[in-house]
């Protein structure tokens, strides 16, 4: 296995969304590619800004709240017209408007679930240690702070050059984060 | 056009007090969790509402032992106290919901200082209300019969029942609650583990984040989930009762066997919710000073609400009396004459003074914007709403189609301690909440700031 850079990447901090946004913008067009940004609170557009356009959620809320309809369905349809039928004021076994009530709670149960753990997954939550929190003025991610990082796995990334053009984005700090 | 707009913004109560940064609602919401002193105040409260839960765990001690024969419950009113108590609470939760999800996708940003707690509201009042079906079934320790898993005895549960529903609903009402109010939590689990300097803070609450670090992808997915969230929870809360009312409606007793109950259950729940979240957010906002974040709008705005939602339920008791008439059902018309006339008609009057006709005075701006007025018409919605379920449950219940089993209903001293031992838990829980929680949602609370706009 290869060694593991020492360093994970070169962060800069800003005081306001505008100048995260702004800075964000200027490393992805100067060709840096494996970048990240964080926000104490969601910035609209600042994920297109670093070339994330497409998350998996709403697919998987989509298959997940299908399965769960239809196993929701399919359960009360065994259970009441196959393995136990019971004879309740005359309707048919398959009686398919009583079971809508709990398909339709199955189908919300199953999308809801999935729609918290599948976002935690996607995002490799729950992760206990990270590189980024090496660096002290982290903290303050969330609170009032910006942050841009580009990781040193990027392929245009240089030690020094990209140091001075992050300088060059007029941040309040930059600094090193050792992996 | 535009002059005229900007005119009648000014008139508003702002939804945040100007003058605020990132740094100072982070700090001011945190500091009530990580550097507030507990007062006097606090423990005297808790105490009380601790004592009253001790009494609720007593009363269910002995109803163990004993059986519900303690309860005043009998035959012809099999339903009681503890269907009244169901009702009514989990109705109050529906406002949580509302606020959390329905407002959320109307981009009603007011929404965002007042979620957070009435959320754990809802989470707080579905627990009491799951409580009383639950010890009403009889051999509470045997409830788990009402879940479908194969069994030796080899029978399934009854599924075109609309009691099977109802445990559906609940069940999944819960759960969705739960995890709607902890997904909105994460980031601020994040802010209190980089705010809080004591270690095994930091650890519990750096546990709980599970390393949310605010990546701009992670914004982005946690948006989108959020929103499905929403999505599912605006339906879902809308089905709620509506299910709850099926166990009525789906009946044949008369009073109960109407197509008028779904809609009118939801506004009633929601009436009642939004007056409960008044009578938290009123002392709340005083005696931890969050004024700049609860303001006159919020209080105006929830006002509004139960103007509204209360003349839809005043349409439901019109409805109901003008379907006894026109029915042409003798039945139908006896439990018209019977709330009007019978032995609970006392009752019926002050539903009718506490849900409609006290409450017409929010048409009134001045009392809209006074958090004492506010407070009282809020405890009177909230008596009426309560009143509301036991002349359905009860009152329909005590004359039914033959006079030999007619009756009258009792209710013993363990109805009542378990009631007020509810409202106990209900505000024990809370008191908890406002200490280890931030009761506002301290990120929602920054995206509303004129500072967080960012132009392309």
């Amino acid at each position: 296995m290869a060694k593991r850079d020492p360093i994970y990447g070169i962060m800069a901090e800003f005081d306001t969304p505008q100048a995260l946004v702004d800075a964000a913008r200027k490393t992805y067009e100067a060709g840096y590619k494996k970048i990240d940004a964080y926000s104490p609170f969601p910035i609209e557009g600042l994920a297109e800004e670093i070339g994330f356009t497409r998350n998996g959620v709403p697919l998987v809320v989509l298959i997940c709240g299908l399965i769960g309809g239809a196993s929701g369905y399919l359960m009360q349809w065994w259970c009441d017209a196959v393995d136990y039928p019971l004879n309740i004021g005359g309707r048919p076994y398959h009686s398919w408007p009583s079971f809508i009530v709990i398909t339709f709670e199955m189908t919300i149960l199953f999308g809801g679930i999935s729609a918290l753990l599948g976002m935690l997954a996607l995002n490799g939550l729950p992760m206990p240690y990270h590189p980024v929190f090496n660096v002290p003025r982290f903290a303050f991610a969330s609170k009032d702070r910006f942050f841009l990082i580009v990781f040193s796995s990027d392929k245009k990334y240089d030690a020094v050059e990209t140091r001075k053009f992050m300088q060059a984005l007029d941040p309040r700090s930059v600094s090193e984060v050792p992996s | 056009m535009n002059d005229q707009y900007n005119s009648t913004e000014l008139q508003r109560a702002p939804v945040i007090e100007p003058g605020h940064t990132f740094a100072s609602v982070t700090d001011k919401i945190s500091a009530i969790v990580l550097t507030r002193p507990a007062t006097n105040g606090w423990f005297v409260g808790f105490g009380i509402a601790f004592m009253a839960t001790m009494m609720l765990l007593y009363a269910i001690g002995y109803l163990f032992l004993k059986g519900i024969g303690i309860w005043g419950v009998t035959i012809p009113i099999g339903w009681g106290f503890a269907i009244v108590n169901f009702v009514w609470w989990i109705g109050i939760g529906h406002a949580g919901t509302l606020i959390s999800a329905i407002l959320l996708l109307l981009r009603q940003s007011w929404r965002n200082s007042i979620n957070r707690f009435a959320e754990a509201m809802t989470l707080f009042a579905v627990a009491c209300a799951g409580l009383f079906p639950l010890l009403h079934v009889g051999r509470p320790w045997l409830a788990y019969w009402l879940f479908p898993y194969p069994n030796t005895m080899r029978v399934w549960p009854q599924f075109r029942s609309p009691l099977m529903w109802d445990v559906f609903a609940v069940s999944t009402y819960a759960t969705i609650s739960a995890l709607f109010w902890f997904m909105g939590l994460i980031p601020d689990f994040a802010t209190l583990r980089d705010r809080s300097d004591k270690n095994w803070i930091r650890m519990i609450y750096g546990t709980l984040a599970m390393g949310w670090r605010g990546s701009a992808r992670h914004w982005h997915r946690y948006e989108t989930a959020y929103l499905l969230l929403a999505g599912l929870a605006t339906p879902l809360v809308l089905s709620v009762h509506t299910v709850v009312s099926f166990d009525f409606a789906i009946g044949i007793v008369p009073g109960w066997h109407t197509t008028i109950f779904p809609p009118y259950f939801v506004a009633g729940a929601i009436y009642s919710g939004f007056a409960m979240v008044l009578m938290l957010a009123i002392p709340i906002r005083k005696i931890y000073g969050l004024e700049d974040f609860i303001t006159t709008r919020h209080l105006q705005n929830s006002a509004k609400v139960m103007l509204a939602t209360g003349l839809i339920v005043a349409y439901g008791y019109g409805v109901e009396a003008f379907m006894g008439w026109y029915s042409g059902d003798t039945y139908d018309a006896f439990t018209i004459w019977n709330r009007l006339h019978g032995p609970y008609a006392p009752f019926y009057y002050a539903l009718l003074a506490c849900n409609i006709f006290i409450p017409q005075v929010l048409w009134i701006r001045k009392l809209r914007t006074s958090p004492v007025a506010l407070f009282i018409i809020s405890f009177v919605i909230l008596t009426g709403m309560w009143l509301e379920r036991f002349i359905i449950v009860v009152v329909s219940l005590h004359r039914d189609f033959l006079n030999s089993s007619w009756g009258q209903y009792y209710p013993t001293r363990w109805d009542y301690m378990t009631f007020f031992g509810t409202i106990g838990m209900f505000l024990a829980a809370m008191f908890l909440f406002c200490r280890i929680l931030p009761m506002i949602s301290i990120f929602e609370i920054r995206t509303l700031l004129p500072q967080a706009e960012v132009k392309e």
